[in-house]
């Protein structure tokens, strides 16, 4: 872990893999002490925003060196979130070639493949999903964006599934589209499929 | 229940409180006031409680009709405001609590001063609560809707607090001239050269016409990056408002509250909390310096 510089009231901290960060993110969250008023995690980082009139720069890099967890310690994690799936996607023949299988096999894949949230990101409820297990060949993401995504699009980039909470552009491959609700403001949980959650995905016919 | 009606919103009015923070994790950014100290003392001035809801308009313009016995007091960028009461003109001064003895409305002038005026009124905007807050998240679009006119906004209840005595808050106006922000280092300062981060702190840049409550870019020259990482793709990370953000083409854009969570480009600077403030009232063309602060690194 290195504990980057973020102005007067943040620091950065980067780790060597997704998981490092995860199991971060997910300890830190529990042990956090008053201070540490917001962790947000990201691909390799945890972004740490502090109070610094209750904990300042310095003691806070001492106490997030001193807890800084064993990776292999970090198993799973929050509960599982089914989410049924139409796969009719648009783009199911790119991830096909990028993963040198047919678009049935993609499909099968997909479903087969436990995931799990390592972060939200890019919109409200926009989550982003890695295997829990081995992982899959990264997916390229469009050249160009979509002026316009549906809401519940199923989607992959890079090493990543995503979800769209709702209509907005986007350049991820499409294969797929889901009617859960990801995010609704209204709700006691707002995220649906927040971090450290476990999703499965079932095919249905539309 | 009493009520303020939207005559003219200006060129935009926002409602904001204090924001939502803690839920970036979801993917929420804290918004907010742009200008939280405005945001602060204009509830303050009317007894309100520091985080009631209250308008944030840009440029001026704003035109309100208030019931009889309404305190209001108007913050952050100055603009002739008056109150018209039977075709009666009187002055609002800035920092100052008035009271609509009759019913009133509310004119804000052009902005002479800064960009944003806060318009606290007693009681506060008191409209459904989204995640907790009432602020207008631009980018998340969360909250209340942008004010039209024609809206008709409940204000809450008598607040316990009395309206303050004293006659006027003595607060500088925004200033006019070059403006000064205390920055320090961001978590990918090393990414740019020794030249880049010269030109940071020593350029006269200029605030963008394209600037939001998402962030204000600064015109001036490119800030190269080291040679081996042009070219790069960073990872996205969280942010933070006043986060100096880099694009490829080396153009820096300072957070504002309605900043994503995260971001791909790098961070050179992160504006320190003192001066994120002064970055609202920043108006298109107005001159920039940027000043690193000593700290711990």
């Amino acid at each position: 872990m290195r504990l980057l510089p973020c102005g007067d009231r943040a620091l950065l901290a980067e780790f060597a893999s997704l998981e490092s960060a995860r199991a971060a993110h997910a300890r830190w969250s529990a042990e956090a002490p008053g201070g540490i008023v917001e962790l947000v995690p990201a691909a390799r980082t945890v972004l740490v925003r502090l109070d610094p009139a209750v904990l300042g720069l310095g003691a806070a890099e001492h106490w997030l060196a001193a807890h800084e967890p064993d990776a292999v310690a970090m198993a799973t994690v929050g509960g599982l979130v089914t989410l049924p799936v139409v796969y009719n996607g648009d783009d199911l023949d790119v991830v096909a070639e990028a993963w040198g299988c047919s678009p049935a096999a993609v499909v099968e894949r997909h479903a087969a493949t436990e995931w799990v949230c390592a972060f939200i990101g890019f919109a409200p409820g926009f989550p982003y999903l890695v295997p829990a297990g081995a992982a899959l060949p990264p997916v390229p993401r469009r050249a160009t964006s979509r002026p316009s995504v549906p809401a519940g699009a199923v989607a992959l980039a890079a090493e990543y599934c995503g979800i769209y909470p709702r209509c907005s552009p986007g350049g991820w491959q499409l294969i797929g589209r889901t009617d859960a609700v990801l995010w609704d403001a209204d709700r006691v949980d707002p995220a649906l499929v927040a971090p450290g959650a476990r999703v499965r995905f079932t095919a249905v016919r539309s | 229940m009493s009520a303020v009606q939207v005559l003219d919103p200006g060129a935009r009015a926002l409602v904001q409180d204090l924001g939502r923070p803690g839920l970036a994790h979801l993917g929420v950014s804290a918004s907010g006031a742009f200008d939280r100290a405005a945001h602060r003392l204009a509830n303050r001035l009317v007894g309100n409680d520091e985080g009631a809801a209250a308008f944030e308009c840009l440029l001026g313009g704003l035109r309100l009709a208030l019931p009889a016995g309404t305190w209001v007091a108007v913050t952050g960028a100055w603009s002739d405001a008056v109150l018209v009461t039977d075709g009666r003109r009187t002055p609002v001064e800035p920092h100052t609590a008035v009271r609509a003895d009759a019913a009133a409305e509310l004119h804000l002038g052009a902005v002479t001063r800064g960009l944003r005026s806060t318009v606290a009124l007693r009681g506060g905007l008191d409209l459904p609560a989204v995640l907790g807050s009432r602020a207008r998240d631009t980018l998340a679009a969360l909250g209340p809707e942008p004010v039209r006119a024609g809206d008709v906004l409940p204000l809450g209840p008598e607040p316990a607090s009395p309206v303050p005595l004293g006659d006027l808050v003595p607060v500088d106006p925004p200033p006019d001239g070059t403006v000064e922000l205390g920055v320090r280092p961001g978590p990918r300062h090393d990414w740019f050269d020794a030249a880049a981060w010269e030109l940071l702190l020593t350029s006269e840049w200029t605030t963008s016409a394209r600037s939001d409550r998402t962030g204000v870019r600064l015109e001036g020259p490119a800030l190269a990056r080291v040679p081996d990482l042009v070219g790069v793709e960073l990872a996205s990370e969280g942010m933070l408002r006043g986060s100096i953000q880099v694009s490829p083409d080396g153009a820096p854009t300072v957070l504002g509250p309605d900043h994503p969570v995260t971001g791909g480009y790098p961070v050179i600077a992160v504006v320190v909390d003192s001066a994120l403030d002064r970055l609202a009232q920043l108006r298109p063309g107005q001159p920039v310096r940027l000043r690193l602060v000593a700290g711990r690194r």
